[in-house]
């Protein structure tokens, strides 16, 4: 028997989806209510992956421009201030290019309610007296440049600084709740003394010396803890993998429930679709074409759902600022900066999300359609 | 044979030989439960016989796999059931497309088709109504269109009248005569004497208990 010519398949396929979409439109109710719910998961799940994997890009961004060792100073367990000598020995180990003192810490703003970063930068561009601030900070303590900045001190005093800018950032999922200062004010403020630092950033050109380097430190200053690059990325990763985990595992039950839905619309087709079915056969369509009917249906269904789906979870997370997910996943418990994420589609995730969601549900379908189309074309006529 | 092997087990037709001529009109008479309805799927090639051949024209169609035989089913017969069986939902004119959408083709050219189909059998003004809005009459009407959409030689009528009042029922027939008049083979299943002892009808097949008990013109 010669094969259809490619205009005759593809006209068939176009007849049959022509009738898939009016058998649709006649089980409006029904499908509507499975097209929603189907939308509803796919927006979540891809709500979740999306937002985790924006704020990992966040993440990495900042991480590009830091340290490549940090070494703090830990007393009895703690982390403790690091004596300024250090700056020096540190400098002097090989594959070492250069060491710094950093200084940064954290203070509890209880007028703003919230807890915000001082940062002496390595080159701060204001004047003793002046503070940048982050756009989250500028935000809830109302201060905009040429404002006083009034900070309560260690000991009780009031510091009154000033606002110069707010920072132009790259990320603000970082530098929301940011304030950075000169050397001076820092120490004055918090009560740091002038030999101490809060840690040492190093800069080791060969990546491949980093590990040896901190092996050398912990020789020589046993009561230090060398920081790597690679071990700050891999505590952001785990940090979101374990929240993403959190939310993903909430919403796996909603996905089961929804594979439960949709198994029970597929497996127990109405009487009024076994009718047509019967029809159909008795007619005249081969089973294959009553199949290609049912997969094209479960097609429609389910990616029409996935790209509406795909769709609202792109504005949620990058038009607006992820309301249902924020406060889960970023993570700030007293400061909730609100940033906007770049926006990015990986195509790993869209691929994933349909395997999770498409691929199923058509399964789903197929299978029991199969069954029912395979009916005897007789049976009509003995119905 | 149904259920075979079963308690339930049931010989529809049994030690059957018919051969149909082309361009004739053919009942096939009979009782409820006498295996008219099976014969008459069997004829159009909807079920296969537990043992036996049916031949369509020259060949041999009992063995062929389900797809081919969809095929010739397709290409050869046209059905028009004791309840019509139209899909609910779809209009008239649908209805009527519907057997030819496996065979691809232009759209434009099958929709023509289909409502020069409903014109001729009367019902060419309801062509845009729902199935479910359509009177028996009107309803048996568009089966029969639908029938003929894919151009078969033979019509296959199970029943046809059982639905429609006498006037309906002669109506009916005068299709049929013109269905015989354009060359085409019509077997009909019905225990209507409206049917079986119409002038037009060429053959009756007497049967019972599934087997062929008496012919006549």
């Amino acid at each position: 028997m010669k094969r259809p010519r490619i205009p005759t398949w593809l006209e068939r396929q176009r007849y049959l989806l022509d009738f898939t979409l009016s058998s649709l439109g006649r089980r409006k109710g029904k499908n509507l209510a499975l097209a929603s719910l189907y939308t509803l998961v796919v927006f979540g799940l891809a709500s979740v992956l999306m937002y985790t994997q924006a704020l990992r890009g966040e993440a990495l961004r900042v991480l590009e421009g830091a340290p490549d060792v940090v070494v703090q100073r830990m007393v009895a367990g703690r982390h403790d201030l690091i004596p300024g000598d250090r700056v020096e020995r540190l400098s002097r180990i090989r594959g070492v290019q250069e060491a710094r003192g950093r200084l940064w810490g954290y203070h509890y703003d209880a007028s703003a309610k919230a807890n915000l970063t001082f940062l002496v930068p390595e080159k701060f561009w204001g004047k003793p007296g002046e503070v940048v601030i982050g756009e989250g900070v500028a935000r809830t303590r109302l201060a905009a440049p040429g404002e006083p900045f009034p900070i309560l001190a260690s000991d009780g005093s009031v510091v009154v600084l000033k606002v110069r800018e707010t920072i132009p950032s790259t990320s603000e999922l970082v530098s929301s709740d940011l304030v950075l200062l000169s050397e001076s004010d820092f120490r004055r403020l918090f009560g740091v003394p002038p030999d101490l630092f809060t840690d040492v950033a190093l800069t080791v050109p060969n990546e491949k010396e980093v590990a040896t380097v901190a092996n050398k430190i912990r020789g020589q200053m046993p009561d230090s803890r060398p920081i790597t690059h690679a071990e700050i990325a891999r505590t952001y990763e785990a940090i979101l993998d374990w929240r993403s985990g959190l939310v993903v595992l909430v919403l796996a039950a909603a996905l089961l429930s929804f594979g439960i839905v949709a198994w029970d619309k597929a497996s127990g087709l109405s009487a009024d679709e076994r009718r047509e079915i019967g029809i159909l056969k008795a007619i005249g369509w081969d089973t294959s074409e009553v199949l290609a009917v049912k997969v094209w249906e479960g097609a429609v269904i389910s990616l029409s759902a996935f790209l509406v789906g795909l769709l609202l979870a792109y504005v949620h997370v990058f038009v607006t600022p992820a309301p249902l997910l924020a406060p889960v996943l970023k993570g700030w418990s007293t400061l909730y900066p609100s940033f906007r994420l770049t926006p990015a589609l990986n195509p790993f995730l869209v691929s994933t999300l349909f395997l999770l969601t498409v691929v199923p549900y058509t399964v789903a379908t197929v299978v029991p359609a199969w069954r029912a189309a395979t009916t005897d074309p007789d049976a009509v006529m003995r119905s | 044979m149904f259920h075979q092997g079963r308690p339930d087990e049931l010989v529809a037709v049994d030690g059957v030989s018919l051969r149909l001529e082309d361009a004739k009109v053919t009942v096939l008479r009979g009782p409820s439960g006498s295996g008219k309805t099976s014969l008459l799927a069997l004829i159009g090639c909807m079920a296969r016989p537990t043992s036996g051949r049916i031949h369509v024209g020259e060949r041999e169609v009992t063995s062929l796999p389900e797809h081919f035989l969809t095929q010739v089913r397709r290409r050869t017969f046209g059905f028009v059931f004791q309840q019509f069986h139209l899909v609910r939902g779809l209009t008239a004119l649908e209805n009527v497309m519907l057997p030819a959408y496996p065979l691809g083709g232009s759209r434009k050219a099958l929709t023509a088709r289909a409502q020069v189909l409903l014109d001729r059998f009367g019902v060419g003004g309801r062509s845009r109504a729902r199935a479910d809005w359509l009177s028996g009459g009107e309803a048996q009407r568009v089966a029969i269109a639908r029938a003929l959409v894919n151009d078969p030689q033979v019509v296959v009528a199970d029943e046809p009248t059982a639905h429609l009042d006498s006037k309906l029922s002669v109506g009916f027939m005068d299709l049929v005569a013109a269905l015989r008049g354009e060359g085409r083979t019509v077997v009909i299943a019905s225990h209507d004497p409206i049917v079986h002892d119409s002038a037009i009808v060429d053959r009756v097949v007497t049967m019972r208990d599934g087997c062929i008990v008496g012919e006549g013109p």
